[in-house]
């Protein structure tokens, strides 16, 4: 009676498992061969393989590309900067911020208020470095304040609480700052002053035409990132921080003050998301309170592609999933035949999560969870 | 039991460092909610004539809470406290005071500084609002004195008699309920040919007349002096001397008395308020497929809006003579059927891929699934099969034989949804006790138990999904044939997130707490694009939404009326240390929880 009830219950699992596999394979298939229609269509655009399902795309040409790849570089460093945010809190508290896309759009939206202040009193003008910097600073400043005190008081009562309980909260203070915003400075899109021409003009670096903001947005998350990593690997904070993220109890009778470690923790990410936001305001130039939503939700899984907990895969996965966005759909869609294959850049970045958990779910580089997280 | 041998402090022992904080705080959420603009867009609802309108009623609550939070006291076991006095009293006041502060140097810089750049509500309008027109001096002194007599009566809570506390609470709430519910009776009483109710107690412009406000409180408040806990006293032996067979029986009965009540009711009801029924039905029914997959089984399913879509597409593409693709228009019912294959479909389609994640993964794709759906509704790829941005328009009502359930008669569309959440009640009812409901409470304590006690996880969660799809693909089918076209910009994630808060704050695994949840959240405050009765608040729901889950998450994760497994299951540290400090207590403990 026993090994029948087994076998039927083996038996049910697998037909799940092979409906995953069916997936897995059927996915794969459609990928690698839009590719080859998209080589095909490059190499020689007349031949049938190419034509098969699109027979207008004539592919394209080597500028566009490098075009694509450039916006998606720099698309994707700001996700991996908010990326860093939700890396950091998983690897802590193992539940997801879901309020961290707020958190970057508070950075957004306190920098635009600065930038405008500037512009009025000609500051941004006449010496736009300056403004910068202290754009940068306002924008951090904020989104740290707004990191912490969401902390303070949404998560720190849950601490101990079922997973899903902060996951729960941390949506309610999503739309709860969402909201705030709506009310407090309006529905209307609040655009960033002009950028000085020197900076936004083209400029050609290795063959590739690139606006200057993208270096910009490009120089900028990387030295924060250097900077973070300087911090977490180097510093006596940064190692307070990870053993806390292995284990909160072995780290407190270490004599690590775990909240403190916890709150730098939120501030830490919260900086990265303030800066990420000013790099969205200036290459974007505009911002509305619901600039944060779907930015949060492609950073969440950027941190997931790269393996959350593990902060340069954040970084990684960022870039990853920036140049899948805008590559993807002229790549695989269009040779496949998909009419207006712009619409759904975002639909690409859900299917790449999708994709990443049924084929790795630990990320393209490996998580880095303490034990009682993995569960 | 409050410990309170010890004597009462002395009037300036206080902890000021408390006080200043709390008091700041009371300060920072008065200016906010004035700056978010809750007050100057709700000062058009009137809730008693020339007296008090919902706004203001926004920033009078908050020293009250305050002045209770402060001067609360923090029971130990084992260490006394001393007994309230007018210490407490004092530091209430003076949070209070605090609050009032904060208004002040708000109008006094609405005055001097031109901040309306950034922030929209930084105007002569919130000026007028805060001085009443009268200058700053009368407005100081106004919120001065009462951010001090709130904050004392909010301390002075606690010092009352419990009987004393009942009045007040009875009072204010109930005229807040018969102030908010305006339309309702209006609708009511003109349906009931009792105009001259309606005309008693409420003014022709809106809002209840001083004088019958006055009543009223003092009828409410004798309420609890007549009764004196009787009727409370009443329902708990009768609850503990029933057999278990019997409570089932009763509440069965309720339940009958309940649908029969609803079943009347429309026919007195005018166009607006049964309009709002149906809506909060729609609602109810998707609240009720959520509270399977999320309540009973813990799948935090944040895609929900997915299977909403499915079902009201489905039913535009088999019943729409405009839908670009499927050309032969059938019959509702027949539609029903495809629905029904659609969601389940979808159901396994969406479940299969995230039942092996973690709880939070699941949220996050499932939010993905539903965002890719409606991206490719709204898509030009397959504009050809459903009508892209333009939606599908023109969907017939519900051809019923001698009736027809069309959106312009809201009373059939509300008979049409009753129809359907009896059906949704009926069956997750009918689920929660069986082999398999109890098998997802079990993988929603503790999966891998659950697995070792060999229940098949994977199937039991899928069915989960797929319930719960269809019951919310019947809700989008009815939406469809009410709204007469499916555009995808109804399909938003926002509906996922309205529904989660329902289903939490009504208490998660809880039909009736669906239902109640339903009935306020929606009925009062309204669903993601539909109006509730405050239809005021149309531009600050989500705000409130957010908020109330917030709130929720920290003060009662079970919800306002819970179950008792989920209760113990969220409080059981607590239900642990009780056990540890004294075994009589938790016992009692226990079964107070099989009770509730």
């Amino acid at each position: 009676m026993s090994e029948i009830l087994k076998k039927k219950s083996k038996n049910r699992v697998s037909g799940v498992d092979r409906f995953l596999n069916f997936i897995r394979v059927v996915m794969a298939t459609l990928i690698v061969v839009g590719v080859l229609a998209f080589i095909g269509q490059q190499i020689w655009p007349e031949n049938p393989f190419a034509e098969w399902r699109n027979p207008d795309a004539r592919g394209l040409t080597g500028d566009q590309f490098k075009g694509l790849i450039v916006s998606g570089l720099s698309q994707g460093a700001m996700y991996g900067l908010i990326a860093l945010g939700y890396s950091m809190v998983y690897g802590v508290l193992g539940f997801i911020n879901f309020a961290h896309g707020e958190v970057f759009m508070v950075g957004t939206m306190s920098g635009w208020i600065m930038s405008e202040k500037l512009n009025d009193a000609g500051l941004w003008e006449s010496n736009f470095i300056l403004s910068l910097f202290l754009i940068i600073f306002v924008a951090i400043a904020t989104s740290t304040i707004t990191a912490i005190i969401t902390e303070r008081i949404a998560y720190r009562p849950l601490r101990n609480s079922p997973r899903l309980i902060p996951l729960i909260t941390s949506i309610g203070v999503s739309f709860f700052i969402q909201n705030a915003a709506l009310g407090l400075f309006g529905p209307t899109s609040k655009g960033y002053p002009r950028l000085p021409e020197w900076l936004s003009k083209q400029r050609s670096i290795l063959t590739v035409e690139v606006a200057g903001t993208k270096i910009l947005v490009v120089i900028v998350a990387a030295l924060s990132m250097g900077g973070l990593w300087y911090l977490v690997e180097r510093t006596q904070t940064g190692r307070a921080m990870r053993a806390v993220a292995e284990d909160k109890e072995i780290a407190s009778l270490m004599g690590i003050n775990v909240n403190r470690t916890i709150v730098i923790t939120f501030g830490v990410g919260g900086a990265m998301a303030g800066v990420g936001g000013i790099l969205w305001g200036l290459l974007f130039r505009s911002v509305t309170h619901m600039t944060g939503f779907l930015p949060g939700i492609k950073a969440f899984t950027a941190a997931v592609v790269g393996g959350i907990g593990n902060m340069g895969g954040a970084m990684a996965g960022g870039v990853f999933l920036g140049s899948a966005e805008s590559i993807a759909p002229m790549v695989i869609l269009e040779p496949l035949g998909v009419p207006g294959v712009s619409q759904l850049k975002d639909a690409v970045a859900f299917t790449v999560l999708v994709l990443v958990l049924l084929f790795k779910p630990s990320g393209l580089f490996g998580e880095r969870l303490s034990q009682e997280d993995r569960a | 039991m409050m410990s309170t041998s010890l004597a009462p402090r002395k009037l300036f022992d206080q902890n000021w460092k408390r006080i200043i904080f709390w008091g700041s705080i009371c300060a920072l959420s008065q200016v906010f909610i004035c700056l978010v603009g809750l007050p100057a867009e709700l000062d058009r609802r009137i809730l008693i004539k020339s007296t008090l309108s919902l706004g203001y009623l926004f920033i009078i609550w908050v020293p009250l809470v305050f002045g209770y939070v402060v001067s609360k006291m923090v029971e130990l076991e084992g260490i006394e406290n001393p007994k309230p006095g007018p210490a407490d009293l004092l530091s209430g006041a003076v949070t209070g005071l605090l609050g009032g502060l904060g208004l002040v140097i708000l109008m006094l810089g609405i005055d001097n500084f031109d901040l309306r750049d950034p922030l929209l509500n930084w105007n002569p309008r919130l000026f007028r609002l805060l001085t009443f027109e009268n200058g700053i001096g009368f407005g100081s002194m106004v919120w001065l004195l009462s951010g001090v007599g709130l904050g004392t009566l909010g301390a002075a809570l606690h010092q009352m008699t419990s009987r004393i506390r009942k009045m007040i609470a009875y009072a204010t709430f109930g005229l807040f309920i018969l102030a908010v519910l305006e339309d309702v009776i209006d609708d009511l009483s003109e349906g009931l040919r009792l105009e001259w109710l309606s005309d008693m107690i409420y003014d022709k412009k809106g809002g209840v007349t001083v004088t019958s406000a006055i009543v009223i409180a003092v009828v409410l408040a004798l309420i609890p002096m007549v009764t004196r806990g009787k009727i409370k006293e009443k329902v708990t032996q009768y609850r503990s001397n029933e057999e278990p067979g019997d409570q089932q029986r009763n509440s069965i009965i309720l339940f009958a008395l309940v649908a029969v009540v609803f079943l009347v009711l429309p026919w007195f009801l005018g166009g607006i308020v049964n309009e709002l029924l149906a809506n909060v039905g729609l609602f109810l029914l998707l609240a009720l497929g959520l509270n399977i997959v999320v309540g009973l089984a813990g799948l935090l399913d944040l895609g929900y809006v997915a299977f909403f879509a499915v079902g009201g597409y489905t039913t535009a593409v088999f019943t729409s003579p405009n839908s670009p693709w499927f050309s032969p228009e059938t019959h509702f019912g027949i539609s029903l059927l495809a629905v029904v294959v659609m969601a389940t479909l979808a159901g396994l389609l969406i479940g299969a891929p995230v039942i092996r994640m973690r709880g939070d993964y699941l949220a996050i794709v499932t939010l993905g699934f539903g965002e890719i759906i409606r991206l490719l509704f709204l898509s030009d790829w397959l504009k050809p099969y459903l009508g892209g941005s333009q939606g599908i328009t023109n969907i017939p009502g519900i051809d019923l034989g001698p009736w027809e359930v069309r959106g312009a008669d809201p009373r059939s569309v509300f008979y049409m949804v009753l129809a359907f959440c009896v059906l949704a009640i009926y069956v997750s009812w009918r689920l929660q006790g069986s082999r398999l409901g109890r098998a997802w409470m079990a993988i929603r304590e503790d999966e891998s138990v659950a697995e070792v006690m060999g229940i098949n996880t994977v199937n039991s969660k899928l069915m989960a999904f797929v319930v719960g799809a269809v019951l919310a693909s019947f809700s989008g089918a009815v939406l469809a044939a009410k709204v007469g076209s499916v555009f995808p910009k109804s399909f938003e994630i926002l509906v996922s997130i309205i529904i989660l808060v329902v289903v939490i704050v009504g208490g998660m695994g809880s039909i009736t707490g669906v239902m109640v949840g339903s009935l306020v959240l929606i009925g009062i405050l309204g669903g993601p694009r539909q109006p509730g009765l405050l239809q005021e608040f149309q531009n600050y729901k989500l705000l409130i939404y957010g908020a109330l889950l917030v709130f929720m998450m920290l003060k009662r994760p079970e919800g306002l009326v819970p179950t008792a497994r989920r209760t113990r299951e969220l409080h059981q540290e607590e239900y642990l240390q009780d056990a540890w400090l004294g075994d009589d207590d938790s016992d009692q403990q226990e079964e107070a929880g099989e009770r509730v």
